[in-house]
């Protein structure tokens, strides 16, 4: 078959909605792009678990401890699906790692935002996660098959990190001033932040966008930011807080909320790596396998032990 | 072939905004096997695979399984198995392969036309 044809084929499987699995044939382009995009993501659950990890030994209470270690072992797991995911494209686990850890490859930047206080765990869970899994949702229907399948185990572990997150911010909205203080000014922080998340405008956007497609994903950034702006503008008034945008309001023509410009360039600078804590983080995960280096080569070891021991009594 | 993506989405920053850092090299040497995971959600179902993940040895390979695997009770049995003794079919195979069902549709009970009346079959 031609190269022509082969691309024509993978077209009509994906017009049909028929998934995509590692061993079938599929452009380069796609490849690239599905590997770049699941490692990111990867690294994302990964480095992720840093700013949340702050707060582990300082959580206000026994209960609060245990929810926390859970959802950060959760996205421990995230993590992995998306790795085993990314590595049925080619590309080795050390390989992704090392393109982490060089600041080559990149991660979700709202990682790069420091948790200052305790309120920050609720905005995280209920404005970060909620953002991701507008998105992850989404991604459960993408076209490559180990993808979809990571994002289906994923989303339905992540419903509980955003209920979490909303319900430790509820607690701290009927407390005292201070308390309520403190989750208004977390949600002030994340608020911008968490719309960056779904990435640059669609403004620029072409009709012949591949990404679209080739269905790895379904719907476009501002799609998905305005689904999440009306989405968290009802829900912040069960809080009786505020979100820090005096454009937001109800736009009647569009029924979708109107809301004020989003700082790019700012974004793109912590993008670039001069985010508040983009050396933190990066130093954090270096410093973490570097440390490690010595339980994964006695693991090893230990298991050849083993295996020559168990080969020796055999003969 | 000349295909470009341009635009990128929520986590896929592409790689020439990206900063790029320093070279490094990668050994693969004294990387972890890779494994296949199958659970068994209850007793009577199958086993069903559920992912892969690395470990040293298979021991490892299993309680990384039920970390990673059955966080919430998905499970009451785990195999492992490493990933290079599975042997799969080719995809470019598949119409040789199994195309020949496709025309034998008297192999299917809905094939044979017969009476309503017949009760129980």
């Amino acid at each position: 078959m031609s190269l022509h044809d082969l691309e024509k084929s993978f077209q009509d499987k994906i017009d049909k909605e028929i998934k995509i699995e590692p061993k079938d044939w599929m452009p380069e382009a796609y490849r690239k792009t599905n590997l770049r995009q699941i490692s990111q993501h990867a690294h994302s659950e990964i480095v992720g678990m840093l700013p949340e990890g702050n707060w582990i030994t300082r959580a206000p209470s026994l209960k609060r401890k245990v929810i926390l270690i859970a959802k950060v072992q959760d996205e421990a797991g995230h993590g992995l699906y998306l790795y085993s995911a990314a590595e049925t494209l080619g590309s080795s686990r050390d390989q992704m790692i090392a393109d982490l850890h060089s600041g080559k490859a990149k991660y979700s930047s709202i990682f790069n935002y420091p948790t200052l206080t305790w309120a920050d765990m609720g905005a995280v869970g209920w404005l970060v996660d909620g953002a991701a899994i507008l998105n992850q949702v989404m991604l459960c229907r993408t076209s490559y098959g180990p993808y979809a399948r990571a994002m289906v185990r994923i989303c339905k572990e992540e419903s509980f990190h955003q209920r979490q997150g909303f319900e430790s911010l509820m607690v701290l909205s009927k407390g005292t001033q201070a308390q309520r203080d403190m989750c208004q000014d977390a949600i002030n922080r994340w608020w911008w932040p968490s719309l960056m998340m779904f990435g640059p405008t669609d403004s620029e956007s072409t009709n012949s966008d591949q990404s679209i497609k080739w269905k790895i994903k379904r719907k476009t950034n501002d799609e998905l930011r305005q689904q999440f702006v009306d989405m968290i503008v009802e829900q912040v008034k069960i809080l009786g807080m505020t979100l820090p945008d005096p454009d937001l309001k109800w736009n009647e023509e569009r029924q979708h909320y109107d809301f004020g410009n989003i700082n790019w360039e700012e974004f793109w600078n912590v993008v670039k790596g001069n985010g508040p804590c983009n050396k933190q983080r990066l130093a954090a995960r270096n410093k973490a396998h570097d440390e490690g280096a010595w339980v994964r080569a006695a693991a090893l070891a230990y298991a050849e032990k083993r295996k020559n021991k168990l080969k020796n009594k055999a003969a | 072939m000349n295909i470009q993506i341009r635009k990128f989405y929520y986590g896929d920053i592409p790689e020439d905004t990206a900063q790029v850092g320093s070279n490094h090299s990668t050994t693969n040497e004294n990387a972890w096997p890779l494994w296949e995971v199958f659970i068994r959600s209850k007793q009577g179902l199958d086993h069903k695979h559920a992912g892969s993940l690395h470990a040293a040895d298979a021991a490892m390979a299993i309680e990384n399984a039920r970390d990673v695997y059955t966080r919430r009770q998905e499970g009451v049995s785990i195999w492992v198995i490493e990933s290079k003794h599975v042997h799969a079919s080719n995809p470019d195979d598949a119409e040789m392969f199994y195309e020949p069902a496709s025309d034998k549709i008297y192999r299917h009970p809905t094939f044979y036309d017969l009476p309503d009346e017949l009760k129980h079959m």
